[in-house]
Order: C-alpha cells, then structure tokens, then sequence
C-alpha cells in the first residue's frame, strides 16, 4: 500500500504514462469500496470523472482535474496508518487467545512449566482464552465497520462528483434513448409504408374490380342474364380474395388472437401452426401492455419461422414467465445451431424491436447445437382482465 | 329449425338473419353481446347455434367462451361459431369434448349461401363443418406427425374434406371418385387412426379430432 504512493507520485511526473498509471492504481481503492459496500452496507459507487480527451496532455489534465484522485491519494497515503488502529484490537486479542487455548497444552522441557499459565493455573489460561476468542468475535463487525467509515471519508464521491456521475449515467440514458427512438419510428414509417402498399395493391385494387364486374352486371342483366351470373360468381371470388387479403395484412398488424386471447394463447396459436413439434409453458397471471405483448408476440413469431427454416430442429421448447417486473421469454431449439445474432437480420430486428421496451435479447448457438434465445422485457404485469368467462383448457 | 345468432355487427347480423328465415330457419335470438348469448341460450334451448366469436362488452372471445360454456351444460349443443380468422387452437377447444356439433367458418364462407346453410344443418344434426383455411393450418403443421403420416395423399385428401363436414357423396363429388371407393378410404382411415366401430357421425367427429390433434 504504502509503495503506492510514490508510483502514484511518480506518475504525475511520468507525462505520458502519468494518467494509465494513476487509473491503474484505483484498482486498490475500488477493491476497499467493494469491501465498504459488502461488510459495511456502505454505497460507495465509484466517483472518478468520466473519460474525456484523446491527446496524453488531455488525460493528464483530466486525471490531475478530478478530486477523487487527490482524495485517493490521501486515503493511500493515511489508509496504512489509520487503517490498521481498528485492527489492532483484534490481531492483540488473538494472539492472546491463540496463546490461552494452545499454551497450556505445551510444556516447556526447559523451564520445566507448561507454557500457557495464568497466575499459576492452566484452566485459568484457558478461560481467558476462550473469553478472548469471544471478545475478538463481538469486537470485529464494529471495528470493521469503523475502518469502513473512515475509508469512506475518503473514498466516497464528492457532492459534486456523485453530480457528475448522475449526469454521465443520464446522458448515456440519453444516448441510449434516442437510438431506440430513431429505431422506432424507422420501423414504424416502414410498416406504415408497407401497409399503404399492401392495401393499395390488394384489397383496394380487388375492390375497385370488384365496382367494375358490378357494373358490367348490371348491364349485362337483362340481355344476358347466363353471362352476368357468371360475373357474380367472379365479384364474389374477387370479394373473397380482398378478405383474405386484409385477413393477412391484419395478422401482420396487430393479430387478431392476441387481442382475444392474449400472449401466452397467441403463442400457443403461432405453436399449433408451425411444423415443428412445438410446446410452450407459460406462466402469466395478469396482462401485459398491449405494446409489449405485440413486440414479444412478434419476435417470438420469428424465432419459430427461423428454426423451422434454418436450424433443421424438429423440437422447440417456450417458456413465459413474469419475473422480478420483467417478461422472460426463452426459446429453445434441438437444432445445429451456429446462429449468429451480428450476421442473422431476423435476430438484429428483434434486438432493435425490443430495445424500444429497453429489452434484451440473449442468444446461446454454438455450432452443432442447441440454440436458446433468451429474451427479457422490463414491464408490469396488471391483474387478469375481469371477464364473465373462465378461461378453459 | 330453430337458431340463436349472436354477431354484433348489425348488417351482418340482420343479414343472416334474413337468409336463414329464407331457408326455413327460425331466428328466435338474434343476440349482439355475450351475456346475452348466454341468456338466449339457457333460456331459447335452440336446435343450433350461430355465434360470432368476438363480441362485446370486451371484444376479446366472448362468444367462443359462451359456446364453450353451454356445451359443458348441456353437451352436444350444435354449434357453428363464426370468426374473421381461425385458429387451430379454437377448433381443438371447440372439439375438445368429442360429442360433435361443431362448425368453425371463415365469415366468408356467408358468401356461399348453399354451402353456409349445408354447413348450419350439418353442425345441427350432430356434424362437424370446419373451415378448409383450419384444414390447410392443420396440414402444413401436422404434416410428418405419426399416426397420420400413415395416411396415403388420397386417404388425406378425405380426411381433409371429412373434417370440413362433407358427406361420402359430397367427397366423391368433390375428388371425381366413386361414393363406394369414398366408404373404402373411410374405412382405412378409421382402420389406420385405430377408430373402433360406432356410429358413423360419431367415428368421423373422432378422425377429425386425430386429425387435429396430430
């Protein structure tokens, strides 16, 4: 510890190397806040500046600007003397107790004595050794929790250090936001644009033919009641075709299963129409919001498209589950594995999706074999809806 | 005949109405919201009934689930639930209990007058009329599922025309075979699903519910 504080001195003088060497040093610091936060229950977070300049002289100015450096150094500096008062009690107490307990049972050849005697008796010695082991173990947590006190004197961020750590945290936060937004909304002009088209091809243009056929019935009506007929017949195909047109770009919308049923029945549904041989296990007491569920209900969608057509699986396993105010959705595959979350689009897509809901997604593909996607959405989860009906099985 | 309808949409409800009267049903409840599907149903004790799945107060499955619940009182109740998609997972609910009288359409099966009012006296009379969309779902996911993958593309293609609730004669109209070689591929499903010998309604209920079941 104390050979510290010339290397740290040093350093400042060191130029280039001055800043690595200062920032290397905190390990020792940081381990005595880790300590102060698992004994003590002392919240020390970390109160150095962030990260700013690139040229030696910047990192030198920002390593000499924060006062957490010369904060440590005082503590480097006064820590050895300090630091070791409170653990001089105990460290005495045990070497007494070690020589009350162990004492009496040697005897010295020499002196003719046993070793361990108080006033004269061995029984005595080792009472007040046990007394002592006792006294050493009611005295530490106090004096541990002293000696954290005092580091943390120092250790501690300054008022306006924890300010700045704040602000460092928020504008990440920041950061972090703005890019999911930009996704977003990308994903969501996207999709609008896809529905105008798929509406502007399909049904509408069905609709539109749909007028068309009408009118040549009815001029065809009277003259040619057989031809007209046959034209019915054709209004009513192209009806049917714009249904099930809408029918598909509805599915893709908002599905309509998930809206009646929710999740974990949505996902059932999308289990019972893939060819794999799908089970899912849900347990989900309450109702998610609907933007969750439709985020989630969609990646799941995907994994399962994507394991029937790339991973060669023949079994899929889904768990749902509410845990710690987060939904937890695993995916697990007895394909060949190898999928890549940096080179798969359909993996990229469910991190960008999620990531709007702060979600996360974990993929575990080694080749050969399985594949687990673990996703994990942070959401509340409201009481079951109240209806006239119980759900059955 | 007599119907309970339930379906919230006014035109459609007014509509079906007008067609089944027309085909010699009587419409004695023509319902726009779950309870009072329920009600109609405990009260009207009708020979079938027509039921929108969602409906109000929450538009989520109320019909299905008022369906379900009446056939749990009073089982066998016919049934032909309308929707404007399908999913495989209502068709199981809907068959789970094995007695028959089960339709599921496509609200565009409507357009087919014929077809539609065929399909209402099937359900009523014990049969089952699913949609050929739930069929199509049913072979792409349960294509390499044993016992079925036993069946010939030939005795498939009965099966699939079975569980839409065709007849022997309408499948033998439908795939240009004989009514006689129709009973033959019958038989062998049956024979292959292990389905044992019973009323001939009955054993075609349970060939669909293999069928769905995979």
């Amino acid at each position: 510890m104390i050979p510290l504080v010339p290397v740290y001195l040093l350093a400042l003088l060191l130029g280039p190397l001055g800043a690595p060497v200062v920032v290397w040093s905190r390990w020792l610091p940081n381990l005595f806040r880790m300590y102060g936060r698992r004994w003590s229950e002392l919240d020390l977070p970390r109160p150095y500046l962030p990260v700013s300049g690139s040229s030696w002289m910047d990192r030198e100015r920002w390593v000499l600007r924060d006062p957490a450096t010369w904060r440590d150094l005082g503590w480097l500096i006064f820590q050895p003397v300090i630091g070791i008062v409170p653990m001089l009690l105990p460290m005495t107490a045990f070497c007494y107790a070690m020589g009350g307990l162990i004492g009496p049972g040697l005897f010295d050849p020499n002196g003719s004595q046993w070793v361990g005697q108080l006033y004269g008796s061995r029984w005595l010695a080792l009472v007040g050794g046990v007394l002592l082991v006792v006294a050493m173990l009611a005295l530490s947590p106090p004096l541990v929790r002293a000696h954290s006190l005092w580091s943390s004197l120092l250790l501690r961020p300054t008022a306006k250090a924890m300010m700045l750590v704040e602000r460092e945290e928020l504008t990440a936060r920041v950061e972090q936001l703005t890019e999911t937004r930009t996704a977003a909304t990308d994903t969501q002009a996207a999709e609008v644009r896809r529905i105008e088209r798929d509406l502007h091809d399909g049904a509408q243009a069905r609709l539109v033919a749909m007028g068309m056929t009408l009118g040549a019935i009815e001029a065809l009506i009277d003259q040619d009641p057989a031809a007209a007929k046959a034209l019915v017949s054709k209004a009513r195909d192209s009806s049917a075709s714009a249904l099930a047109e809408l029918r598909t770009l509805v599915r893709g919308i908002h599905p309509p299963i998930l809206a009646e049923r929710g999740l974990a029945d949505a996902i059932r549904a999308i289990a019972l129409d893939s060819p794999l041989d799908v089970q899912v296990k849900a347990a989900l007491d309450g109702q998610l919001a609907a933007p969750v569920e439709s985020a989630a209900y969609f990646a799941v969608a995907e994994l399962l498209t994507n394991a029937a057509r790339h991973s060669g699986a023949e079994r899929v396993w889904i768990d749902l589950r509410h845990l710690d105010s987060a939904l937890r959705i695993s995916v697990l595959d007895d394909g060949t594995g190898g999928a890549d979350p940096s080179r798969g689009s359909g993996l990229r897509g469910i991190e960008r999706r999620l990531g709007t809901f702060d979600g996360r997604v974990t993929v575990s593909s080694p080749s050969g074999g399985p594949t687990m996607v673990t996703m994990e959405l942070p959401c509340a989860l409201s009481s079951p809806k109240t209806s006239t009906f119980s759900a059955t099985d | 005949m007599r119907v309970v309808l339930a379906e919230d949409l006014y035109l459609l409800r007014d509509g079906l109405t007008h067609l089944l009267s027309a085909h010699g049903f009587e419409v004695v409840a023509a319902v726009e919201s779950g309870p009072a599907l329920e009600q109609a149903l405990i009260e009207e004790k009708p020979d079938v009934a027509i039921v929108d799945v969602r409906l109000p107060p929450t538009f989520t499955d109320e019909g299905l689930q008022a369906a379900l619940h009446a056939r749990q009182r009073e089982p066998g109740l016919p049934v032909l639930v309308l929707s404007q998609h399908v999913e495989q997972l209502y068709a199981r609910e809907l068959l789970a209990d094995g007695t028959g009288g089960i339709g599921y359409l496509l609200k565009d099966r409507v357009f087919n007058a014929e077809q539609f009012i065929d399909a209402v006296r099937r359900v009523a009379g014990g049969g089952t009329a699913m949609d050929p969309e739930v069929i199509a779902k049913l072979l792409v996911s349960n294509a390499r599922d044993e016992p079925l993958a036993a069946l010939s593309p030939r005795e498939r293609d009965v099966l699939s025309l079975m569980a839409e609730g065709c007849s022997n004669a309408a499948i033998a109209a439908r795939l240009f075979i004989s009514e006689g070689s129709v009973g033959k591929h019958t038989a062998s499903i049956f024979g292959k699903l292990g389905i044992g010998p019973s009323d001939d309604t009955n054993r075609r209920v349970l060939a669909v519910l293999a069928y769905l079941n995979g």
